[in-house]
């Protein structure tokens, strides 16, 4: 009963979507204020069926009811509580729900918080919204319905068990809030483009959500790197697999987004780029689900997928990707170009942060979609590998890290680059020993790796080079210069912050390269095993029984200086009712770096192969991302950057005028 | 000869019996373990040889290690593999006229973007020291010679 009330939320989703697809537009088109205002109330009401659908296959998955063909395909009864919610977007179906369900949730957005904006053009945004969301829920309705009945079965086929642990609780929600967040920047895009016109006052309500949609990606994609890390045994964070590329891809496109907004709103200049670029990111977005969703590639993202669908998810594509660039190649030249600047200035250094990025992206796009564009055309397979990556994008990046300290520390329209660069002398200084230190210091590693630290030190000094200048302790004293710091805006320390984390995770990366140590040991009970300053002992084999799955495991003690500081049990575990095996690994962390353990199969005879990696200042690489989240938090708190809209920000600016006054 | 059988049993079992193999002596042993990163184990999702505990990747690692101490060089083996296995072997794809877009697209498209954003960055300049029209030209005219009272 509920499971078909949820298969009706949908259909009457689908029809309020239809509705709104069409009036608001022609509302827009007429200029009848009453038309326009009808998506305000839809878009809540597609909003609200969506959520109960969704509310619906949740109740389907946690009761474990098996005639729901879904539920019986992807859970068991015995699964934990936990993944049975989970479960319900660990499938096709329920991920696409989970799709369009944060995609109404966006689109409710535009309706609730964005009253101060234009009329036609919040018509026109909330228009292109429907449009989307029509074509998904057909698409679900009609080619991946969840809420699917068959005669009742006794148990189900259990989830996929990689995916059965708490990583999986937060990252594709994570993940699909920044996909789909890019959908409002997106529309937007379109909306302008439909109006011919463009200007700061749009940027400045675009670049709140897409700070928001970033933070979200970021977060997602750190999440996923990390349970990669952890669940999958290898001891790897990123593999250059394609699944990652993909959620990738709109990052970096989403990163060039946030600054060349930043030109946009300051300085009205890059308006066509812009606009491009939410177009672009977005499309990578719906890039990133075709890929994930048709089984184009192979991946370990790619469960249960079915080629029909995929060429559905194509045309879908297609149209909007194509639509939405055949509307800007028909219209862009409306739009005004403005904001003049000299190559060397603040809007010189994002033009250049957009470069590198829209290439690095173009980059792991050409990397990802190669062997399957070769293989099509010629029916021979290849491989395009971690080497080619790091060959090609490691490269770019070298520039764009040694450039992020300069950026903030240039004027508008005409820069300084050398009171700049003076202004860096202590982050220069600070590379530098670095440079010396790791240098002459520590031993083994390659060549390039004292060099890659000083990098990841010049950018995290550098980082707060504007914060210090503004203070100015110096000359000012130290309660003038505190005064100052609390004084200043939330995004200059936002900046500061998201540039430091952007360093800090450059740092993770380096050190675990360079100096990460793997060990290979055949081990019977009683041997040992020496890493760095730890002493590793093989203690016996474990055994051990879950709700749905059977465990065998090592039992190591790990010494330093001759006391045992811990235990790991690096485990298999076995998953009778798919078969499956999986390797869970066990992570001892010490400050910031880890000492990784896992184990294969073998388990004759009393051995056991155990995989040791010493990893160290590995946590950095996502605490990075962390602190670049935080950072983004700060820069939505800072009043001028509300999604709230300009009304608010404008009532406080008169309160605080008044204040003044008094 | 029992003790014999079992062991070879053994050996079969072990699945991934990676510190039981064979080492080479150490300058071949260092180019075998570069070339386990650059090789695919082809059953596997998206593992090298080198990080992978499959049979397949530990038997390329058996022959990896032959193949050097026979004397070829890394490119002969990766020759060698990729006439067993294909292309697909190889992480990092040969540079050859079937991968020169592959290789030559970050470059060239940073190349041009910057000569993009130069052009459009000078074309902004000149457009914007536009000349002034007619129109224009006449009223400035008039301010200019409007006479301080």
């Amino acid at each position: 009963m509920i499971v078909e009330l949820g298969h009706l939320a949908l259909v009457l989703a689908l029809s309020l979507s239809l509705i709104q697809s069409v009036v608001p537009v022609v509302g827009a088109f007429r200029n009848e204020p009453r038309l326009m205002a009808t998506a305000d109330v839809s878009s809540v009401g597609i909003l609200f069926f969506i959520a109960v659908a969704f509310g619906a296959l949740t109740y389907a998955y946690v009761t474990s009811d098996f005639s729901v063909v879904n539920v019986w395909q992807n859970s068991h009864s015995q699964m934990p509580l936990l993944f049975k919610y989970t479960g319900t977007w660990g499938n096709h179906e329920g991920s696409m729900l989970l799709w369009v369900l944060i995609l109404a949730l966006f689109a409710a957005a535009v309706s609730v918080f964005g009253k101060s904006l234009p009329m036609t053009l919040r018509a026109h945004v909330q228009g292109v919204q429907a449009w989307m969301l029509l074509t998904f829920l057909l698409f679900i309705l009609f080619t991946s319905n969840p809420f699917e009945r068959q005669p009742l079965a006794l148990e189900g086929q259990d989830l996929n068990p990689i995916l059965q642990d708490i990583g999986l609780a937060i990252h594709p929600p994570m993940l699909y809030l920044g996909y789909v967040g890019f959908s409002i920047t997106f529309a937007f895009a379109v909306a302008a483009l439909m109006e011919g016109r463009i200007d700061a006052a749009w940027a400045r309500w675009v670049r709140p959500w897409a700070v928001i949609a970033w933070l979200f990606l970021t977060a997602g994609i750190a999440m996923g790197s990390y349970w990669a890390y952890y669940e999958l045994g290898w001891g790897g964070w990123w593999f250059w697999d394609p699944v990652e590329n993909a959620s990738f891809l709109p990052w970096l496109t989403g990163t060039a987004l946030l600054h060349s907004a930043l030109v946009m709103e300051k300085r009205e200049a890059l308006k066509i780029w812009t606009v491009l670029l939410a177009i672009l990111t977005f499309s990578l977005s719906l890039l990133g689900t075709f890929l994930v969703r048709s089984g184009v590639l192979t991946s370990v993202h790619t469960f249960a997928t079915d080629p029909t669908r995929g060429l559905v998810i194509l045309v879908i594509l297609s149209a909007f990707v194509g639509g939405s660039l055949f509307l800007f190649v028909l219209r862009s030249n409306r739009l005004e170009a403005g904001g003049l600047f000299a190559p060397m200035s603040r809007e010189g250094a994002l033009v250049f942060n957009n470069l590198i990025l829209s290439t690095s992206a173009a980059t792991v796009l050409i990397g990802t979609l190669y062997p399957v564009v070769y293989e099509a055309i010629t029916g021979a397979k290849i491989s395009v590998g971690p080497p080619f990556f790091n060959l090609t994008f490691g490269p770019l990046m070298i520039p764009l890290l040694l450039a992020m300290p300069l950026g903030p520390l240039l004027a508008w329209k005409r820069g300084d680059l050398y009171a700049a660069l003076q202004r860096l002398w202590f982050a220069f200084g600070a590379a530098v020993l670095a440079l010396i230190l790791v240098g002459g210091f520590i031993e083994g590693g390659p060549w390039l790796a004292p060099v890659g630290i000083a990098l990841a030190v010049w950018l995290m000094v550098g980082s707060f080079a504007e914060i210090a200048q503004r203070a100015n302790f110096r000359t000012a004293g130290l309660r003038t210069g505190f005064a100052r710091l609390a004084g200043l805006p939330r995004t200059t320390w936002s900046t500061a912050l998201a540039h430091f984390g952007t360093g800090l995770m450059t740092l993770g990366i380096v050190a675990v390269t360079a100096y990460e140590t793997e060990n290979v040991a055949q081990l019977k009970p009683g041997d040992t095993v020496r890493d760095g300053e730890y002493t590793i002992r093989m203690e016996g084999f474990t055994n051990r029984t879950g709700p749905n799955f059977t465990q065998s495991g090592v039992l190591l003690t790990v010494k330093k200086e001759g006391k045992v500081i811990a235990t790991a049990e690096p485990s298999r575990r076995f998953y009778p009712a798919r078969q499956m095996p999986t390797s869970e690994a066990d992570i001892l962390t010490f400050g910031f770096s880890q000492l990784y353990f896992s184990t294969a199969d073998a388990q004759q005879e009393g051995t056991a192969t155990v995989r040791i990696w010493w990893k160290p200042y590995v946590l950095f690489i996502w605490v990075g991302p962390i602190i670049m989240v935080l950072a983004a938090l700060l820069s939505l708190s800072d009043r001028r950057l509300r999604i709230g809209g300009a009304t608010r920000a404008a009532r406080r600016r008169k309160e605080d005028g008044d204040a003044l006054a008094v | 000869m029992r003790w014999l059988f079992s062991l070879a049993l053994t050996a079969m079992l072990m699945g991934a019996a990676i510190a039981q193999e064979a080492k080479l002596a150490e300058p071949l042993e260092a180019r075998a373990q570069n070339l386990f990163e650059e090789l695919r184990c082809v059953v596997c999702q998206n593992q090298t040889i080198g990080s992978s505990d499959a049979d397949v990747a530990r038997d390329l690692r058996s022959v990896v290690r032959e193949k050097l101490t026979e004397g070829m060089t890394n490119q002969q083996v990766k020759n060698f593999l990729v006439a067993r296995y294909g292309e697909f072997v190889l992480m990092k794809p040969a540079f050859a006229w079937h991968t020169v877009v592959l290789w030559v697209a970050p470059f060239a498209l940073l190349v041009l973007g910057g000569i993009m954003a130069w052009l459009s960055a000078k074309r902004r300049r000149t457009v914007s020291t536009a000349k002034l029209s007619a129109d224009e030209e006449k009223r400035l005219e008039a301010l200019l010679n409007t006479p301080k009272k």
